[in-house]
């Protein structure tokens, strides 16, 4: 009997026109893409995006040379030599991201005890040459201080969570 | 309106003398041919449009206002590309072979009546014709194949050929029922055939031949090689099937091919089933008196568009078919159905039920 009844079906097309009856309902449904370039999808605070190095509020760089995050990170991305600075304190005297090894994981900003690595929500950049995603320490300090306000902001907001 | 052909055709006649005939004729391949390949370019675009909406994503829109210029831009770009002729291709053939699928495609649109009266040629076996032209296109795409000197190219146009001369059989059979309602095999004298007094679209044959509407719609699918039929470009496994060594306008030409076939597919399909250029409402209270004004051509551009917007809609529900499901569909359901539906309409139309 079921086979009869799946011959019937079969032959009155009643599975194809089912299909199509969703297809077709797609058809006038408002379409969800996001236009990139025009439109943007909404970023959370936590967004790991290229990296920064920040300063404290007196201009003093915050990294005390730790080795934290060249330790934890996974893809070996970082390297770090560190030295005595005149006055002292222990500070770094190389520190290199390179992003195309880079697997922006977010180890790194979590590992460091002074919050001085941190990833911001930038993630529309390129490089023209390979070796213009190596990042050096005078250019995260720059990234970092375009957008210090953005990243103190998100700091903030993630605080509770900490 | 007509007056002005007719004004301009004695003229001409007198103008021109014995070359007065291929040069009229010529006009009228062009009237004719110029706006299909218009068609055929903006079918791309609404494809693509279609394709995305049932995606739920917009389809083109970067080139012109609401992607507008996108055939435009495809065309020139496969214009401007280098054609490669593999090394150990047949070069005659390979470069013969895109024409030899594109001219059928176009050729057969020489009989179709696009409305009372006008059409390029009135030949009385109009039907014997575009089933031939429909047949012949198989050449190119086995030439193609061969040619081309690759597996994947000849799997694809043994896999093609395979499936469009199964599936012509049922399409044949199909058509043939059509014939024996119309009792002629005069394109224009078919839709006449269709033409009642009051009745609009039930004098139609889709009614009376619905299973036959169906099998002919599907095995055109199947004959334009589209999906769920398009196991000839079947992607996955033979990369891109009979076209997988063309670049350029040669590959322009087997594409412009395959949206051609699918227009003409559809055209048949108005003509033979869908009344033509008759209007649907014609006769009807009201509603037949409003439209009755419309010329015959826009309802049959409606009625193509109509098809060709099913031919989209297949292609964005249905995944493609398996080679064996394939040829089990052609051969085992399709046929027997067909011979099956031919005798039982020569049966009906000798009763007093046969009302068309």
């Amino acid at each position: 009997m079921k086979k009869i009844v799946n011959f019937f079906k079969s032959f009155l097309l009643l599975e194809l026109l089912k299909g199509m009856s969703v297809t077709g309902r797609y058809f006038f449904s408002p379409h969800i893409t996001v236009e990139y370039p025009d439109e943007k999808t909404p970023q959370s605070y936590r967004f790991r995006g290229l990296h920064a190095q920040r300063r404290y509020p007196n201009g003093e760089e915050r990294c005390i040379g730790c080795k934290l995050c060249e330790a934890v990170c996974p893809a070996l991305a970082i390297k770090i030599e560190v030295a005595e600075r005149e006055d002292g304190t222990r500070r770094t005297t190389q520190y290199d991201i390179d992003l195309v090894k880079c697997i922006f994981c977010g180890f790194c900003e979590e590992s460091c005890p002074v919050d001085a690595i941190v990833e911001t929500r930038i993630y529309e950049y390129h490089g023209e040459n390979r070796g213009d995603l190596y990042y050096t320490k005078p250019m995260l300090l720059a990234v970092g201080e375009k957008y210090e306000e953005q990243i103190a902001q998100d700091r903030a907001a993630d605080a509770k969570y900490r | 309106m007509m007056e002005l052909l007719q004004t301009l055709e004695q003229n001409g006649q007198q103008l021109l003398g014995p070359f007065w005939m291929p040069l009229w004729t010529l006009v009228k391949i062009v009237i004719i041919v110029a706006p299909i390949m218009g068609g055929v370019a903006y079918l791309t675009l609404a494809e693509r449009k279609i394709l995305g909406f049932m995606q739920v994503r917009p389809g083109p829109n970067r080139v012109g206002y609401w992607g507008l210029l996108q055939p435009i831009a495809d065309g020139v770009k496969l214009l401007l590309k280098e054609i490669i002729v593999p090394s150990s291709a047949n070069k005659f053939l390979f470069i013969a072979a895109p024409v030899l699928v594109l001219v059928p495609a176009l050729a057969a649109w020489a009989v179709i009546p696009f409305g009372d009266g006008m059409e390029l040629a009135n030949v009385n076996a109009g039907l014997l014709y575009i089933l031939a032209m429909t047949s012949v296109g198989v050449y190119g795409i086995i030439i193609a194949g061969w040619a081309s000197n690759s597996k994947y190219a000849f799997l694809g146009a043994l896999r093609s050929t395979a499936q469009i001369v199964s599936y012509e059989l049922a399409m044949g059979f199909a058509l043939v029922c059509v014939l024996l309602a119309a009792q002629s095999m005069n394109l224009g004298d078919i839709v006449r055939g269709q033409q009642t007094g009051h009745a609009g679209l039930f004098g139609w044959y889709f009614i009376p031949l619905f299973p036959m509407f169906v099998v002919y719609f599907i095995a055109g699918v199947a004959e334009t090689n589209r999906a769920p039929f398009d196991l000839a470009e079947d992607e996955a496994t033979i990369v891109a099937g009979f076209h997988t060594e063309y670049s350029g306008m040669g590959f322009a030409l087997f594409f412009l091919a395959e949206y051609a076939n699918m227009m003409l597919i559809s055209a048949l399909a108005a003509v033979m089933f869908l009344g033509g250029w008759l209007n649907p409402f014609h006769g009807w209270p009201l509603l037949g008196a409003l439209t009755d004004w419309i010329p015959g051509l826009v309802w049959l551009l409606a009625k193509i568009g109509f098809m060709l917007f099913l031919f989209l809609w297949f292609r964005a529900t249905f995944p493609r078919y398996r080679y064996d499901q394939l040829m089990r569909l052609g051969w085992k359901v399709f046929i027997p159905l067909t011979l099956v539906w031919v005798v039982v309409v020569a049966a009906w139309m000798q009763t007093p039920f046969w009302l068309w």
